[in-house]
């Protein structure tokens, strides 16, 4: 009788597979699009932040000494560089307020800024000789011109009174995170809501019309007329939509991953997925596996109960927010949580689970807690189902 | 011969929506769709149920096919109760109602396989009766065409063919000719012949007459959930036409009733 599972499964899996257009769009179609998604924005990203090569830095001031033009010049700054008079002040700040100038920078030093420094004593308690630069910070171009003017001063001024260094060598690397910790930290904080987010969007655009598709249709009626155990079909069906909503997470998580490192900006650094051992990944799979089924069986008991697909899409809707809030805790928390109540609170634990492996701190007995319990709920879920479909009221309710 | 079915005072209560109770004009809250029923079928008999539209003949057969559960009484198929042992009735009945749909994505032969190995039937028996059902209702040459892409004649057709895969002793029929045109309409009332001269019990649900007439040995008429009169189709008939003797019982009945 056991073949019944399997003659479902079948079932559900050819329907599944041969239907080209259904199998592209829930299984290759969100690997690319996330990985082409990820990637444009990662290129947007750091298009938006970085100024181009080649930029004119429009820079007006007033009084600046010799020795600071040449700095600039050094630096390739002083392509626009126009020096002018405290009265036009005003007209230049407006012009950097505006954005509506090619200014980016508008600074102003004392009259006679290279004296006032050589003469001032910082143990004197006087004000110390003070430089103004205005900016706009929303302006990508003003925003650098401005850090690169500070860093520039900064030297300028530890050139003249040298009392100590930090950090000087260019050849020492002085952060000392290493690889591992800085793929754990991006890794651990994105990947495990966005795997649920996967997991859970692949479950929600198939249990539906597996389940009350099938209702609807009057389809399942059919099935339901056999000797065919219910317990055996709500099985057949978790099983097959629980493969399809792997295949389909393992495809998004692909595209996250291989362009993970783009999007946080991170890529030269070398933040790779192969940090990770196999046996993390094995355990990732068990999780994931776990919650798979947990999922399914949710959405299919939900989608039982509903009366038509375009129903149970809209009683999925509350679940899936449920699911993105525990999905987003596992963001703002420090590492996987020890405490072992922690791992019997479905989707919760996976998140902890799924945080932990990312972050090389795996907590055995919560992840073994974790499956179990899923499989508990899941094993639940099945009975719940299999009653639902020896229903007539649930079954046949029109 | 030998008794096949026993259906004893079989009960069925639905609630009603308070938009359903506007549309009967009424104030209950409950329709009461099938009123203690009771008949026999002996093997190798058609038994033919008759009665208008809403009378509570689908309900019956949805019972005694195990897709709904009675109220009360119950119902022995070949010595399974529909009740207690569901599972084993339905690995004895062959059910077909306009309800049972197939799905639209498969062909008619990976169907007719699916539904076979759902009811544990070996490869090798399998085939044959394919073979043989097919050729019977001519499947064979759209075998391989998608059911979204059938004629509703051909759909029925099918749905026939994957109703008997088992070879069931117990065949219910519920209204198998509606919507059909004549030709495909012929094929099932021979079939229904057909199944009866190998020693099947079929129940057939109908409200037209000729097929009844056709098939028919006895005939239960059902008016408003109630079995009004079941006998042989001769007796029931009683020198008349069917159609006139049912248009007299249903006046006699809801006369007296209202």
């Amino acid at each position: 009788m056991k073949n019944t599972i399997i003659t479902i499964l079948k079932k559900e899996l050819k329907r599944f597979f041969s239907d080209k257009r259904m199998a592209f769009t829930t299984i290759l179609l969100p690997g690319i699009m996330i990985f082409v998604m990820y990637n444009f924005m990662g290129d947007a990203f750091s298009d938006m932040m970085t100024v181009d090569d080649e930029y004119v830095y429009s820079v007006e001031s007033v009084n600046m000494p010799e020795s600071i033009k040449a700095m600039l010049d050094s630096a390739g700054m002083s392509g626009g560089l126009k020096d002018t008079d405290a009265q036009s002040g005003e007209k230049a700040k407006k012009e950097l307020e505006n954005k509506d100038g090619a200014l980016d920078l508008y600074i102003v030093f004392p009259e006679n800024f290279e004296n006032d420094i050589a003469v001032y004593n910082s143990t004197s308690g006087d004000k110390a000789p003070q430089v103004e630069i205005y900016y706009n910070s929303a302006s990508t171009e003003s925003q650098t011109a401005y850090e690169m003017f500070i860093e520039m001063m900064d030297s300028y001024e530890s050139s003249m009174a040298n009392k100590f260094d930090v950090n000087p060598d260019s050849d020492v690397q002085y952060d000392l995170a290493n690889e591992k910790d800085a793929a754990a930290t991006v890794f651990s904080s994105l990947l495990p809501m966005l795997l649920l987010m996967f997991i859970f969007s692949a479950c929600m655009s198939i249990g539906p019309e597996s389940i009350s598709g099938e209702k609807e249709r009057g389809t399942i009626a059919t099935m339901l007329v056999t000797p065919a155990k219910r317990s055996h079909i709500a099985l057949g069906k978790i099983i097959a939509l629980s493969i399809i909503a792997l295949l389909s997470g393992i495809s998004s998580t692909l595209g996250t991953m291989l362009s993970l490192p783009k999007i946080t900006g991170a890529g030269e650094e070398g933040i790779e997925a192969n940090v990770y051992s196999a046996q993390d990944y094995i355990l990732l799979a068990v999780i994931i596996l776990s919650t798979v089924l947990l999922i399914v069986t949710l959405i299919s008991i939900i989608s039982a109960f509903a009366r038509s697909t375009k129903e149970a899409g809209t009683y999925i809707m509350p679940l899936m927010i449920v699911v993105m809030l525990v999905g987003l805790s596992g963001m703002f928390s420090d590492g996987a949580k020890t405490e072992l109540y922690n791992y019997v609170i479905p989707i919760y634990n996976s998140v902890q689970c799924m945080t932990g492996v990312f972050s090389f701190e795996i907590i055995p007995f919560g992840m073994l807690l974790t499956v179990i319990t899923n499989i508990i709920y899941t094993g639940i879920g099945v009975f719940v189902l299999t009653r639902m479909f020896n229903d007539e009221r649930i079954m046949f309710n029109k | 011969m030998k008794e096949l079915l026993s259906i004893e005072k079989l009960h069925k209560t639905f609630k009603l929506s308070s938009k359903q109770q506007k549309l009967e004009h009424t104030n209950s809250k409950y329709k009461v769709a099938v009123d203690d029923i009771s008949f026999k079928a002996y093997k190798g008999e058609v038994f033919g149920l008759l009665g208008p539209n809403g009378a509570g003949k689908t309900t019956t057969l949805r019972m005694l096919a195990t897709l709904i559960k009675p109220d009360g009484g119950d119902a022995i198929l070949d010595g399974a109760s529909i009740v207690n042992a569901a599972d084993k009735v339905r690995q004895k009945i062959g059910f077909l109602t306009s309800e049972l749909k197939l799905e639209e994505y498969f062909t008619p032969n990976y169907l007719y396989d699916f539904f076979s190995e759902l009811h544990n039937v070996p490869e090798n028996i399998r085939e044959t009766r394919k073979q043989e059902i097919f050729g019977l209702f001519g499947i064979g040459k759209f075998a391989e065409v998608k059911v979204a892409d059938l004629s509703t004649g051909m759909k029925q057709k099918v749905s026939l063919a994957i109703s008997i895969v088992h070879d069931p002793d117990i065949i219910i029929f519920d209204e198998p000719t509606n919507g059909l045109d004549v030709l495909t309409a012929r094929v099932v009332t021979d079939f229904i012949q057909t199944l009866k001269e190998r020693g099947k019990t079929v129940i057939v649900s109908t409200h037209i007459f000729s097929l009844i007439e056709r098939v028919c040995d006895r005939v239960g008429i059902i008016i408003n959930g109630k079995m009004i009169l079941c006998d042989t189709l001769d007796n029931i008939k009683a020198g008349q036409s069917l159609e006139d003797r049912f248009f007299d019982i249903y006046k006699e009945t809801v006369g007296t009733e209202a």
